[in-house]
């Protein structure tokens, strides 16, 4: 039988686990480390006896998008824009928070370029002007360069003629195109260019570990990660767009919940060490958010899991003698800090264990039992307001519990028609990475006046599958899952924007 | 700005475009040329010339072609121009959606007045619905001015016939153009357009937010400003959307614990109504599609399957309401054999 494996790389632990078909053979969970790439090596170490012939590695990791929250380890990029003469009402980065605005890069250069939504040209990139810019960015010191054209994703030529001239400039530059990244929307795709450019050194970094951490361990097998959608891209993909990794630590959790439980509807809970993540899941995937996403305070048009994080997990600090549960929390100091392990903070762990709901650690806190009732009812009560929240009806739903912190439930909760505690539950997010599938996206506008509309769907179809093929798809199983298609408004010409998505095996 | 935006949104009965980049090519006028002074049309002289702005086209576009940042200004300096006489204030036409805020940058850049006032007091989607129209005020000369620095005049026999040209010439300007027109007098705009709705735009976009501070209801928060009404709640099972005549045409079905209700949509909202079919309310009372929990606007553009939506109904203005008013931009000029019915009294019946 072909085994994979599926990691998680999570800000407090590293969670792994090895399937067989859609069996759990076995689940593990270390620590993170600095590096990411020695927890890793711990969790599979400890895999690995028990596996046979590993197919394919799937890892999923919070790393890129921490980085750009905390503002760390991102290089400065060069924004280009190719849209003059119009485009210069709102500059790049206008709507950035300075203090992420200032660890990229100031410099942007608006250009001649880009087209109307119909592929017409806007105005001609004119050569010359591009070398400039590339030699203003050569003098900076700049290397990792954003470009964004006008409605690129109807017609990328631009960028790429752009991307040549300023290669010959930089001949080392790495260059992340607009029309790669993200859909119609001009600023937001631009921002998640930029933020892109800003993590591929990182990117190249740290997945360059991960593979010889793997190699290390003698397993030279496929490497993927998970994206956004809950669906996986190569390493080597993954290296040029570590922006689709942004999403998939709540995607994996959610979707690792709905496969261990065998529900494709319901809420899922998941309460880690300092937060908990409250999501819906519909037809076994996250329930989308309708607004426009913000990543560490940038608008982008990136289609993210709807998820209510609060502050509550294993690691929460108790006070008030109960009333008071989070949103402090030792976080990954839980096993030297917590009362249970012999510590000096009492922690929502300790009450779970106090009141006989779970063993952890070595020793049984001596707590006074009004405490550990009312401690018990605060954390009932946040979970129960945060899963009405995110509930899409009145209707009592299935609940799925999932998360090493899922311990502190007891198995009802108001607006809970069954409360699910699925094996494996601690090590769902690792799950989620192991069954996550490879798709491919076309988002684009599309004319349609010389030609029907179902001629227009098909060959957006055949360039999604393409598109899921060249991401590493196996052909055959690759089918369109989604297809979504509105006419431009206000427009005689028939103009249609359309969406399509396909996934499929690795 | 932001709270104009979000009020503009919300005016925007699901269509009149995003208000966002709106925002932000507004702001950035401001910041680079100073405050916009806003005055009350009591304040106008009564022979001075004021001219309306705004933006006619795709909001899709607008997401993506990014304005070059001077085509509202070139498009009113045309009209001067042709005129021969220079304006003493910008007037916005369309309080609904993105157009809010577009006539904000060129009374920025231009030091310009601004009129508190609309000609909609919601968003309608052609150049003709607009209160002067009944009022016999022509919308031309009119000019149209697109980023590359192509400029039309119009002079046409009617509005109608002003909206089917410009329409044309839009799409040829790449989807989206600077538009200026109306001309009107001081005494003129006291006549035809309505009031305060820039400030109305501004107070709910601040309810909305101070409401959400406090963690009140939202969505009673924008009641309590515009005198509405909550129609319905559900969540979206079924979004329909399919081109007639170059608009985005359609609909989609709220279901609640009962009943569906099915609204109608041409890129605005026109008519919501049970599929059993009791009207709830209809153009041009403004309907307006809210996220349930936020009350933030979900707009015609981004309506999902899954949404959790509450549909509420506001009054429109009473020029609306006249004969003039529902023969515009009431149910009948879409198609529509219902009559009109004041949303209220809708309510009133429904209970």
């Amino acid at each position: 039988m072909m085994q994979r494996i599926g990691i998680d790389v999570g800000g407090t632990n590293t969670d792994a686990v090895l399937m067989a078909g859609d069996k759990v053979l076995a689940g593990v969970k270390t620590p993170t480390t600095a590096d990411v790439s020695a927890g890793i090596t711990t969790a599979l170490r400890q895999l690995l006896p028990q596996a046979g012939q590993i197919t394919a590695v799937m890892i999923g990791t919070t790393h890129f998008v921490n980085a750009v929250v905390q503002r760390r380890e991102l290089a400065p990029v060069a924004a280009v824009r190719l849209c003059l003469p119009a485009g210069a009402a709102i500059p790049p980065k206008v709507d950035w928070p300075d203090d992420l605005h200032a660890v990229t890069g100031t410099p942007s250069f608006l250009c001649h370029g880009g087209r109307e939504f119909d592929g017409r040209l806007l105005s001609p990139l004119n050569p010359d002007e591009i070398r400039r810019v590339g030699e203003q960015i050569a003098t900076e010191g700049i290397s990792d360069i954003a470009i964004t054209g006008i409605f690129s994703p109807v017609q990328a030529d631009d960028e790429q003629q752009a991307a040549e001239l300023l290669r010959q400039i930089i001949p080392h530059a790495t260059i992340t195109l607009s029309h790669e990244v993200g859909r119609t929307g001009l600023l937001e795709r631009e921002n998640a260019t930029i933020l892109n450019a800003s993590l591929r050194l990182l990117a190249e970094r740290t997945i360059t570990a991960f593979e010889q951490a793997l190699v290390g361990l003698g397993l030279e097998t496929a490497v993927y990660l998970t994206q956004n959608d809950g669906t996986i891209m190569t390493a080597d993909h993954a290296r040029r767009f570590p922006v689709f990794t942004f999403a998939s630590g709540p995607t994996n959790s959610m979707r690792g919940a709905a496969f261990l439980s065998g529900l494709k509807d319901g809420m899922v809970v998941d309460i880690g060490g300092t937060t908990t993540d409250v999501g819906a899941l519909v037809s076994g995937f996250p329930r989308e958010a309708s607004v426009a996403v913000k990543i560490g305070g940038v608008r982008t048009n990136f289609r993210m899991p709807d998820v209510l994080s609060i502050g509550l997990g294993g690691g929460s600090l108790v006070g008030e003698n109960g009333r008071l549960v989070g949103p402090q929390s030792v976080g990954y100091q839980l096993p030297s800090e917590a009362l249970c392990f012999g510590g000096s903070t009492l922690t929502a762990t300790d009450i779970a264990v106090a009141a006989g709901m779970a063993e952890v650690g070595h020793r049984k806190p001596t707590l006074d039992a009004a405490t550990v009732t009312t401690a018990r009812a605060t954390i009932q009560q946040m979970v129960e307001d945060a899963i009405d929240r995110m509930k899409l009806t009145g209707a009592a739903q299935p609940v799925i519990l999932v998360g090493g912190g899922s311990i502190l439930l007891g198995d009802s909760l108001k607006g809970a028609s069954h409360v699910h505690r699925p094996d494996h539950y601690d090590v769902a997010n690792a799950v989620g990475a192991a069954i996550a599938q490879i798709s491919g996206e076309v988002d684009r506008v599309f004319e349609i006046s010389s030609r029907s509309r179902e001629a227009v769907l098909d060959e957006a179809k055949a360039e999604a599958i393409d598109r899921a093929i060249a991401a590493g798809a196996r052909p055959g199983t690759v089918e369109i899952v989604d297809i979504y298609d509105v006419p431009l408004a206000y427009l005689p010409s028939n103009a249609t924007r359309v969406r399509v998505k396909a996934v499929g095996e690795a | 700005m932001t709270d104009l935006a979000t009020g503009a949104a919300i005016l925007g009965t699901g269509g009149g475009g995003d208000p966002y980049r709106g925002r932000l090519v507004a702001e950035q006028a401001i910041k680079s040329h100073g405050p916009v002074r806003v005055i009350q049309p009591e304040e106008l002289d009564d022979d001075g010339l004021v001219v309306p702005l705004w933006n006619i086209g795709a909001p899709v576009i607008g997401m993506e072609r990014i304005e070059k940042g001077d085509e509202g200004v070139r498009a009113l300096r045309a009209l001067e121009a042709f005129l021969g006489q220079k304006a003493v204030a910008i007037a916005p036409v369309e309080v609904g959606g993105s157009n809010s805020t577009m006539p904000v940058r060129a009374a920025a850049l231009t030091g310009l007045p601004l009129v508190d006032c609309d000609g909609m007091g919601r968003a309608y989607p052609e150049v003709q619905m607009i209160t002067p129209t009944l009022f016999d005020i022509p919308a031309t000369p009119a000019t149209l001015v697109d980023a590359a620095g192509n400029c039309i005049v119009l002079q046409t026999t009617s509005n109608l016939q002003t909206e089917r040209i410009a329409r044309a010439v839009c799409v040829q300007m790449g989807g989206r153009a600077a538009m200026a027109g109306y001309p009107m007098t001081g005494r003129q705009i006291r006549e035809a357009m309505i009031p305060g709705t820039l400030s109305l735009a501004l107070k709910i976009g601040r309810s909305l937010r101070e409401a959400r501070a406090r963690h009140d209801d939202p969505i009673q928060a924008i009641l309590d400003v515009t005198g509405g009404f909550r129609l319905f709640s559900g969540k979206i099972v079924d979004v329909y959307r399919r081109i007639a005549q170059g608009w985005a045409r359609g609909h989609f079905d709220v279901q609640g614990a009962d009943e569906t209700v099915r609204v109608d949509f041409q890129n605005e909202f026109l008519i919501a109504q049970t599929l059993s079919g009791r009207l709830l309310c209809s153009v041009p009372d403004l309907i307006m599609s809210v996220d349930s929990q936020t009350g933030e606007p979900v707009t015609t553009e981004s309506l999902h399957y899954g949404f959790r939506v509450t549909l509420l109904g506001i009054p429109c203005n009473g020029r609306w309401r006249t004969p003039g008013g529902i023969a515009l931009g009431g149910p009948g000029y879409f198609g529509y054999e219902q009559a009109y019915q004041p949303v209220e009294t809708l309510i009133w019946e429904g209970e």
